[in-house]
């Protein structure tokens, strides 16, 4: 019988597609790209600014943190303009956000792809993340606007903002996959995303800086991955004006790494279920 | 010639639970079971009863010990009624659902084409559409672009090719999407029943071009169909399922003639109540009825005498678009003819009413051979939708008895070549 399952290239059996999953998310790596060049195309069909809605909704966002954290309640700043402290952080923040609620959902949208076609199932969810990237290229030009309104010259450190910018896409990705995999089977999480995306905004440096966390509760602030991504980005950004609490840039690397195994790892766990119960 | 698909013992099971009708399990109810079950335990375990758990859950086996082999550039039919395991067994094969037991082994790249245009989405066009669907299958860019113009050729969406294919007719969209499956560089081409969509012309232009990529190309075509017509002409083996087993796996001819058989009334009647009724929020049919000219029911006629056939339906919205009728297929599964209550001229229409009406027509007598018959039901809204584009349901016989010349001797009645028995007189030429 060995012998002669060699001349099948192909076999299916219950358990046994994990062995040519890797294979195949390469062979379909372009996939990837359509799906996303389909979201972004449909969007700018479907909406008369289209694009502007990427630079709009962050936009708005840091004018009303502006007022509300730096005229308002006065945090500090260190000589930094509020916009760009708070735009720095904005970036990363609206970047995870979206890729979180629109992963969590793209399953669902997808489903009579997933019940009549065999693609490995992870390139959904990862797609939406590559669609979320254009617009976070998009929105950063704002970035670059305001930097000239304000004459402010980056720091060097700026050139460690793509690792940063890894690390977001990675936290993306993790969660990403993980909420849309338990969307499939637990349709609750619907209203839980809205919650975290909204209750996750309050509890990360993204009006603020995370400065004003007293030192004793900042290894805590931390289990929250997404500071250690917004801390990074405005190390990189502003330069030594802003700082890294290295203790929590670990403990948010490794939670963010326990994450993306986690999600990818509950996900094929469930994905062969997807067409029988979606 | 080499074995492309071994199936071996393939079964797949789905869990239907009794209780809860939604078809997702929502957490709350994954955290209310576990607690009930633990306190229940724990009940039990106080009480010293033994544990025993109710079957809430019922396995269902849609596909049961199912055993085949297919080789290189065979065409194979897979045959059976609506919840046969047909489309289970397409699935499985093509790697969207894990069988539960068993094993599937096969030899080069499947295409599946599974449903009309799934992963077309509506608001982009149908170039767009074009490079998203091959991709989808899993065709690379350059593939794609070296087949694009045979792909467009095919369709025959010409100058809508940058439309959006939600403004195309369901016989455009069919049409592109089968053009891009068929264009996948694969060994083995699965098709579910998606030409049933299309019309005549075009169903026979696909057909014509599996027939090519088998004949020419060397591919293995399964062909999910509930059109004997399309099968016989496509397939040249055909696999009967049923309740997720294979019946019958055989030449195409002796497979369709069991199935008419086995699957079809041969009461001369068949009637539905209100709850199952075919049909939609137009019309419903409740029964279909084979009657002689006394109106009793029978299932065999001799050749000399009529065979009425009535169709009692109940109409729900008067639309004067709705046409009824029904085809006459003969033991191959070819359609001998189709009727239709609007056929005639229109004063010889029958009148009809809102409420539960019942039309019949006589079939000619001296026109049938002799052999077995099935009536499918055929009922649309005039070039708009198929209300009902029904199988086989219902058969009779017809033994021949007419004609009275020694040369249309017994031996030469039955033996004779064609469909029909017709006898046609002949006249001198003056």
């Amino acid at each position: 019988m060995a012998e002669k399952i060699g001349e099948f290239d192909l076999v299916i059996e219950s358990g046994r597609l994990r062995k040519n999953y890797w294979n195949d998310l390469w062979r379909f790596r372009e996939l990837f790209l359509f799906l996303a060049w389909r979201d972004i195309l449909v969007r700018y069909k479907q909406t008369i600014i289209g694009l502007a809605w990427s630079i709009i909704r962050p936009f708005l966002t840091m004018i009303v943190f502006t007022v509300i954290f730096g005229r308002l309640a006065k945090f500090p700043s260190d000589g930094v303009p509020y916009p760009i402290l708070v735009y720095a952080a904005m970036l990363p923040w609206q970047f995870f956000s979206t890729c979180f609620s629109d992963a969590s959902n793209s399953l669902l949208n997808n489903s009579n792809m997933l019940t009549k076609i065999y693609f490995p199932r992870l390139i959904i969810p990862v797609s939406t993340v590559i669609v979320n990237l254009v617009d976070f290229l998009i929105s950063f030009v704002i970035l670059i606007g305001l930097m000239l309104w304000y004459h402010f010259v980056p720091s060097w450190n700026i050139i460690y903002l793509p690792l940063f910018l890894g690390l977001a896409l990675i936290t993306s990705i993790g969660s990403g996959v993980y909420i849309a995999a338990l969307n499939v089977k637990y349709r609750d999480f619907k209203y839980i995303v809205p919650f975290v995306v909204q209750f996750g905004m309050q509890i990360s440096p993204v009006g603020y800086s995370s400065d004003i966390i007293p030192e004793k509760y900042r290894l805590l602030y931390s289990l929250n991955p997404m500071v250690g991504v917004i801390d990074g980005f405005r190390w990189c950004i502003l330069g030594d004006r802003s700082h890294i609490y290295l203790p929590g840039l670990l403990l948010s690397i490794g939670l963010i790494v326990l994450l993306l195994f986690l999600g990818v790892w509950y996900f094929r766990k469930t994905e062969k279920t997807f067409a029988d119960i979606i | 010639m080499s074995v492309v698909i071994k199936v071996e013992h393939l079964s797949k099971s789905y869990i239907i639970k009794h209780q809860g009708q939604s078809e997702y399990v929502a957490l709350r109810d994954v955290i209310a079971d576990k607690v009930k079950e633990t306190l229940q335990n724990t009940k039990n375990f106080v009480t010293i009863k033994p544990i025993i758990k109710k079957p809430e859950r019922e396995e269902f086996w849609a596909l049961n010990d199912v055993n085949f082999e297919v080789e290189q550039g065979e065409r194979i039919g897979i045959i059976g009624r609506n919840g046969a395991g047909k489309s289970t067994l397409l699935k499985v094969l093509s790697r969207i659902t894990e069988p539960t037991l068993g094993r599937i082994s096969t030899k080069g790249r499947i295409a599946s084409l599974l449903e009309v245009g799934t992963g077309f989405h509506p608001e982009l066009t149908g170039r767009e559409n074009i490079y998203l669907n091959g991709a989808v299958l899993g065709m690379h860019r350059a593939e794609i672009k070296n087949k694009f113009d045979e792909i467009v050729a095919f369709s025959e969406i010409g100058k809508f090719l940058d439309t959006p294919v939600k403004r195309y007719s369901s016989g455009m969209y069919v049409r592109l999407a089968f053009a891009v499956a068929a264009s996948l560089e694969s060994e083995i081409l699965v098709v579910d029943e998606v030409l049933a969509v299309g019309d005549a012309q075009f169903q026979k232009k696909c057909l014509g071009k599996m027939q090519d990529l088998s004949r020419e190309g060397g591919r293995t075509v399964l062909f999910v169909s509930h059109n004997m017509q399309a099968i016989t002409t496509l397939c040249s083996r055909v696999i009967l399922v049923n309740k997720g087993a294979i019946i019958q796996d055989d030449e195409t001819s002796k497979v369709i003639q069991n199935y008419l058989m086995f699957e079809t009334s041969k009461e001369g009647i068949i009637e539905w109540n209100k709850e199952n009724a075919l049909g939609d929020s137009n019309i419903r049919l409740r029964a279909i009825k084979i009657m002689d000219q006394e109106n009793k029911i029978r299932n065999h006629f001799f050749s000399r005498s009529k065979i009425r056939i009535q169709l009692d339906f109940e109409i729900l919205k008067l639309d004067y678009l709705l046409v009824i009728g029904f085809d006459i297929t003969n033991e191959e599964g070819i359609i001998i003819f189709r009727t239709y209550q609007h056929d005639t001229n229109q004063e010889e229409w029958p009148m009809l009413k809102m409420g539960s009406n019942s039309i019949y027509c006589d079939i000619p007598s001296e026109l049938l051979r002799e052999g077995s018959y099935y009536i499918s039901p055929k009922i649309s809204l005039h070039a708009k939708k198929w209300i009902i584009d029904g199988e086989p349901l219902l058969s009779f016989d017809v033994e021949l008895n007419h004609g009275v010349s020694p040369f249309w001797s017994f031996y030469n009645k039955s033996n004779r070549p064609g469909l029909l028995s017709l006898i046609i007189p002949w006249k001198n030429v003056y």
